[in-house]
């Protein structure tokens, strides 16, 4: 039973917020708690983005071992970070207003998924593969230009993008966070009215539009609502790779449905529960600070291989 | 003669062939028919060593493949297998002069131009000798391949459904030029054993017929043996019509 | 093919001459015969480097080149499959177990890696349906994700991260006469892959054509794998990886001349040794007096001219 599933996960994320929020609670408790209240926000909002974001994703190109994030946005972000402070300079870059930045990251980002599709779609060829590799080799691109451009900036400005390259929990904007989590919730709200369609999006292009679906429209939109997420939580956090991967076919597995109306739940959930848990573990059981996501990025990899390797890449 | 005995052969939970024996007779072209997963592709690419034989033994003209190194085996037969999406980016003449590689290991000697000149114009590839592979029809390609096992200059010439992807025109055309080539009068004459789908091609032109069924043999003899309606309804699982056109079988499988 | 081979040394002469002439510190060529210290300069660190950027382009495309044909696919390289990062896995492990250990030592260890990381994608190919020949390199891409993100880890909890930043991004401006010669290893590498140039072609045939033909395929298999992990490993250990240099050369050369290694591999390893020489004079040049690595200029470079022929090709490719 789908329901009782779903049930069980959210008293699982629940008992797991809890625990992370009171857990060793000592000194000024008020302030320690409005800390951990948003970071535990932070989480809930990269985890849901990234889950569902995931499924959608697989199941618009129809293939259970991708995932945005090698699509290349997270190396977008980070040219987007390299140029301005190229443009700006350090000081200028550190001035930025920490909200119009944020938007302004997202706007752009859902604007190269767009065009990205649109150039594949308007030469005429629906081949998701080669949509992917481009997108890819632009990921490459980007990342190989930031790499260049940071050569050409001044070494000490220079350590202000590097403070971007690696996910951190640490410290989070609470101004951004607010808007990432609007632009979240915005995304599910679509998602959720749209879950039967997708249903049907994931029998494949052919059958889809034999079932009256205007599947391009449909897929072009569901893409930018997908880089909508994920640029939400590469900018909130900076890049995660594989937590999508593994959430994906965690919820896939534990579900056993191909209805959205479940899955997608149950992934945002699952990736929530993935990273408050874990982060707990690190942050208040084990004393290391900023590891987790390297252990999640290597955790994500390892399963990775073992779906492939179980022949399980449908 | 290619002397198959007691062969069998599994893939993973599923056996492909049981306890086969047959003889490949020395003339002519032998067509393998069955229904789909009868064995016949399996059983081929035991005979060219694609496959490792399991159980049983195969000789041919008295040697025993699994005791003869691969290398002399390519002086002695060639294979033309199914050719599933080519990504090389040859041109025809150096495809069909790779066919010569058995013989000259690198350094190609006079005979093999003109054997590879010989092939060409034999399988009518002059026109497209120079284009790249990629950039040729599924059908084109196709006959760069079976050219290409005619170089080799080998006794014995096995091909896996060759006539995939052809039209009718030049299916036709394959056929008739491979039987030629399999004819006693021809001046070195080849013997030839491929795996047929379309039945009527096997009663046009084969000269001796392996029925497969199950991964047994089912049937073997002359095509006025094997191609009879109780035999064949039997093989396909349905009822088969077969008439005669000029002393030669005709099947009537499709109405 | 007279005229690429020619059109491909010129090329090489005149970069190589530039690359002699171009540099932070002050050098004429007419100073040589009266200057030691500009004897010194040419002979220390000028042609050593201009040596080692040729050596590894060369390398890198024959690498490349041989494993197109091994995997059958157009759109891999050394660095998209694993195999580089592998081998700095490889390179990392025993930097942490035997800090002392000689360069040969370390090499070798890399390059073993370096063969099981490129097993271990030959391997996965198997998986994956044959009719996608996109689906390979997106696989392979995440399956170096997966090993780079595992050396990381490793770097990361070692403090070493600096480390795999050097072996990521090919650098030529530390080459030194005495600290690049492994490099005619690999370069002799290519010279053994030219000798068995009509094998790797025929292996791009397929395995049913090779075995046809009489040729033992496993082990032309084998020694693709040696050559391209060793070559991987020993470049990785000198002076880094420059990436896509192995994906963008071969498929420019097979535009025109095509796979038919015999003819081809000479231009594909002149082209390749050109282009990452040209790199790294450009690097040089665009900051004067500081540098850019090779490494970067080609990651750029190599990215647009792979999405060009990803866009360019027909469907069916």
């Amino acid at each position: 039973m789908p329901e009782r599933r779903l049930m069980l996960l959210a008293a699982l994320l629940t008992a797991a917020s809890a625990f992370f929020l009171f857990w060793g609670l000592k000194g000024p408790v008020g302030f320690i708690l409005e800390l951990r209240a948003t970071k535990l926000a932070a989480l809930l909002v990269v985890g849901v983005a990234l889950g569902t974001s995931t499924v959608v994703f697989q199941t618009i190109t129809g293939n259970r071992i991708l995932t945005p994030a090698i699509m290349g946005f997270d190396a977008l972000f980070l040219l987007m970070q390299t140029v301005l402070v190229f443009l700006l300079g350090g000081i200028g870059y550190a001035t930025l207003p920490g909200g119009a930045k944020f938007l302004l990251e997202t706007l752009v980002m859902m604007g190269a998924a767009m065009l990205l599709f649109a150039l594949l779609m308007g030469r005429g060829r629906q081949d998701m593969h080669r949509m992917l590799l481009v997108g890819v080799i632009f990921g490459v691109l980007f990342r190989s230009l930031t790499a260049f451009l940071q050569r050409i900036i001044d070494p000490s400005e220079f350590a202000v993008v590097q403070g971007a390259m690696f996910a951190s929990f640490g410290a989070v904007d609470p101004l951004q966070l607010a808007i990432a989590g609007a632009v979240t919730v915005l995304a599910l709200a679509v998602l959720w009215r749209i879950a039967g369609e997708l249903d049907v999006v994931a029998l494949g292009r052919n059958a889809a539009i034999g079932l009256g679906l205007p599947f391009d429209r449909l897929v072009l939109g569901l893409l930018a609502l997908v880089a909508a997420l994920v640029s939400v939580s590469t900018a909130l956090v900076g890049p995660i790779t594989f937590l999508g991967l593994l959430v994906a076919a965690l919820a896939h597995g534990i579900m056993r449905t191909h209805r959205h109306a479940f899955l997608l739940p149950a992934a945002g959930m699952l990736a929530a529960l993935v990273l408050v848990a874990g982060q707990s573990l690190f942050e208040r059981v084990l004393r290391m600070q900023s590891t987790l996501s390297v252990i999640v990025e290597f955790l994500g990899g390892l399963f990775f291989l073992y779906l492939v390797l179980r022949g399980r890449i449908r | 003669m290619i002397s198959i005995r007691n062969v069998s052969h599994r893939i993973g939970q599923s056996q492909i062939l049981r306890d086969v024996s047959a003889d490949i007779p020395d003339a002519g072209i032998t067509a393998l028919i069955g229904p789909n997963g009868a064995g016949k592709s399996t059983l081929l690419n035991l005979v060219a060593r694609l496959l490792t034989l399991q159980t049983g033994r195969i000789e041919i003209d008295g040697q025993d493949i699994a005791r003869t190194s691969s290398r002399d085996l390519a002086l002695k037969l060639a294979i033309v297998a199914q050719q599933l999406g080519v990504a090389s980016r040859l041109r025809v003449r150096d495809l069909v002069g790779f066919g010569r590689w058995p013989h000259h290991r690198g350094r190609p000697g006079p005979e093999d131009e003109a054997t590879v000149a010989e092939a060409i114009a034999s399988f009518d590839l002059g026109a497209l000798q120079h284009r790249f592979l990629d950039e040729l029809s599924g059908g084109q390609q196709q006959r760069a391949f079976v050219a290409m096992g005619f170089a080799q200059g080998t006794d014995w010439l096995l091909l896996d459904e060759p006539l995939n992807n052809l039209d009718m025109f030049h299916a036709r055309a394959l056929m008739a030029r491979v039987h030629a080539l399999s004819r006693p009068e021809a001046p070195r004459p080849r013997r030839v054993v491929m795996v047929v789908h379309e039945i009527n091609y096997a009663a046009a032109w084969a000269d001796h017929i392996i029925a497969l069924k199950d991964g047994a043999v089912a049937a073997c003899g002359a095509p006025t043996e094997v191609l009879t309606n109780p035999v064949l309804s039997a093989l396909f699982g349905m009822e088969i019509r077969v008439e005669e056109l000029h002393g030669r079988p005709l099947i009537l499988h499709h109405i | 093919m007279r005229l690429s081979y020619l059109l491909t040394a010129t090329a090489l002469l005149v970069l190589s001459l530039l690359s002699v002439l171009v540099g932070a510190a002050d050098f004429r060529l007419q100073d040589v015969t009266a200057d030691p210290d500009a004897l010194r300069l040419l002979l220390t660190s000028r042609l050593p480097r201009t040596f080692a950027a040729l050596l590894t382009g060369a390398s890198m495309a024959v690498a490349g080149v041989i494993m197109q044909l091994l995997v059958r696919n157009r759109f891999v390289e050394p660095g998209t499959t694993g195999t580089t990062e592998a081998a700095m896995l490889g390179l990392l492990c025993v930097t942490l177990l035997a800090p002392g250990a000689p360069i040969l030592l370390k090499m070798i260890a890399s390059a073993m890696a370096a063969l099981v990381g490129m097993a271990g994608f030959l391997l996965l190919l198997r998986r994956l349906p044959p009719a996608q020949p996109l689906l390979v390199p997106l696989v392979g891409l995440i399956y170096s994700g997966i090993i780079g993100a595992g050396a990381t880890f490793i770097a990361y909890q070692a403090d070493l991260l600096q480390y795999l930043g050097v072996w990521m991004s090919g650098e030529f401006s530390g080459v030194l006469a005495g600290r690049y010669e492994l490099l005619w290893l690999a370069g002799a590498l290519a010279l053994v892959a030219y000798v068995a140039a009509d094998q790797f072609t025929i292996a791009g045939l397929g395995r049913a054509t090779s075995v046809s033909l009489g040729l033992n395929h496993a082990q032309i298999v084998v020694l693709g794998l040696v050559t391209v992990s060793l070559v991987t490993a020993l470049v990785v250990v000198t002076v880094g990886m420059v990436p896509f240099v192995g994906l963008v050369v071969p498929n420019i050369v097979a535009r025109t001349m095509g796979d038919n290694l015999r003819a081809s591999l000479p231009v594909v390893a002149g082209l390749g040794g050109g282009l990452v020489l040209a790199a790294d004079l450009f690097g040089r040049v665009i900051r004067y007096p500081y540098e850019v690595p090779a490494g970067t200029v080609f990651g750029v470079m190599g990215a647009a001219v792979f999405l060009w022929l990803l866009l360019g090709r027909p469907a069916r490719a």
